[in-house]
């Protein structure tokens, strides 16, 4: 894989992990358990909607073959999706919504961080603006997990509950691909290893102030990184892709 | 042919279309303006990455050039270096608070990025006695706050 492959895989990834999460977190606007999250998790949304935006932008420009951000966007299968599993799940309750949005968060803010220093200006100012989103972001989900694991019963049933469900889909973030390897060795991308590290420091700080158990490490789902999704995926993007698949190169 | 301080000055009209007290100069969107004999460069930068905002004020920078009768022009949109608001300008922080919504903290305040929430004064009554609601409001670059003073709601820009 030429570096310059592995670098459109790369900013195709990164902008599918943000508009795949972005996508399902807007799922909940009109629907949240209170006006505040409802207009919170739209927030949150656009803002990774508009970082996909940056990274599928860049891929199209890398790949060099004319594909615009919305082309990329709405005109690819499942198959040719190359987020990270834990994205794409359900929204489920809300305690799994927080639960899944603080693996991701803790993760994506200490990539983001890394990546400010990347060799590559474009990611490198790709980054710079997203750090200081996903900073808010983490903040948010770290501040409910903590609400609900030190809540009620239920709450707390809820989360730990969500927690357990989810953890086999966080190994895949750290599993290097061959687009991650070859980046990382040319020093345009940070080792994941030092991100599970930060990481690992994140999930545990947070999970004890909620007094919710860290799951027991075991068999780990993976297969996002090169196009094997779960069954969630495909409606999803049945439904976000319908209006340019229903009517191509459609604008209003 | 314009001075790029005439082009400026036309540029005050583009006014952010979420709070449109505020031009994109003091607001510290507008970044660049470049003139090389009848080609002017105009150059912006985004808010939040996914600011619909920008797009607007955009195409609002455009329809001024064109039509002040500029025919040769681009605006580009930069990403680096990243909008701070501490790129706000001193009236443009008076224009804020006296739209209603609180200016934003410094950057230099950590707290206001990752402790608990800074201080912020009621841009209503004044008083510091007031409490965050949502981290997240109306735009992408606001807080929700209420003031147990006076009661009211408000929004604050918050610190990025």
């Amino acid at each position: 894989m030429t570096n310059k492959e592995a670098l459109f895989r790369y900013a195709v990834r990164m902008g599918d992990n943000s508009l795949v999460l972005g996508h399902r977190l807007s799922e909940w606007c009109g629907h949240g358990p209170q006006l505040e999250e409802d207009i919170a998790q739209a927030n949150i949304a656009l803002d990774l909607i508009g970082q996909a935006r940056n990274y599928l932008t860049y891929a199209g420009e890398v790949e060099g073959k004319g594909r615009s951000e919305d082309d990329l966007a709405y005109l690819r299968t499942d198959r040719e999706y190359l987020n990270v599993q834990l994205v794409e799940l359900h929204k489920g309750d809300y305690a799994y919504t927080i639960a899944r949005s603080f693996l991701f968060d803790a993760f994506h803010l200490a990539l983001q961080q890394a990546l400010t220093t990347s060799t590559d200006e474009r990611l490198s100012a790709i980054a710079e603006k997203a750090v200081k989103e996903v900073t808010y972001h983490l903040r948010h989900s770290s501040e409910w997990l903590i609400r609900f694991g030190d809540g009620t019963d239920e709450s707390h049933e809820r989360a730990q509950n969500a927690l357990d469900d989810l953890w086999r889909y966080t190994g895949e973030l750290f599993v290097p691909d061959e687009a991650e390897e070859v980046l990382a060795k040319a020093g345009v991308v940070p080792d994941l290893a030092d991100i599970r590290a930060e990481w690992s420091a994140t999930v545990d700080r947070v999970l004890k102030e909620a007094t919710l158990k860290r799951p027991e490490d075991g068999w780990m789902a993976r297969g996002g990184k090169k196009g094997i999704h779960t069954e969630h995926l495909g409606p999803m993007l049945a439904e976000m892709q319908t209006l340019q698949r229903t009517y191509p190169g459609v604008e209003w | 042919m314009r001075t790029e301080a005439e082009i400026r000055d036309l540029l005050e009209q583009v006014k952010d279309p979420e709070i449109p007290v505020i031009s994109i100069r003091e607001l510290g969107v507008l970044r660049e303006v470049n003139v090389d004999g009848d080609k002017v460069e105009v150059i912006i930068t985004p808010t939040y990455s996914g600011c619909p905002a920008m797009d607007v004020m955009q195409e609002d920078v455009e329809k001024a050039l064109r039509e002040a009768g500029i025919e040769r022009f681009s605006v580009k949109q930069v990403l680096s270096p990243a909008w701070s608001t501490d790129w706000i300008s001193k009236s443009g922080r008076k224009k804020l608070l006296d739209y209603g919504i609180a200016p934003p903290p410094h950057t230099s305040d950590i707290r206001a990025l990752k402790g608990g929430a800074p201080v912020t004064a009621c841009p209503q009554c004044g008083s510091t006695d007031t409490i965050l609601v949502s981290q997240f409001g109306s735009t992408p670059c606001k807080a929700l706050y209420r003031c147990n003073a006076c009661l009211e709601p408000f929004d604050l820009f918050k610190c990025l």
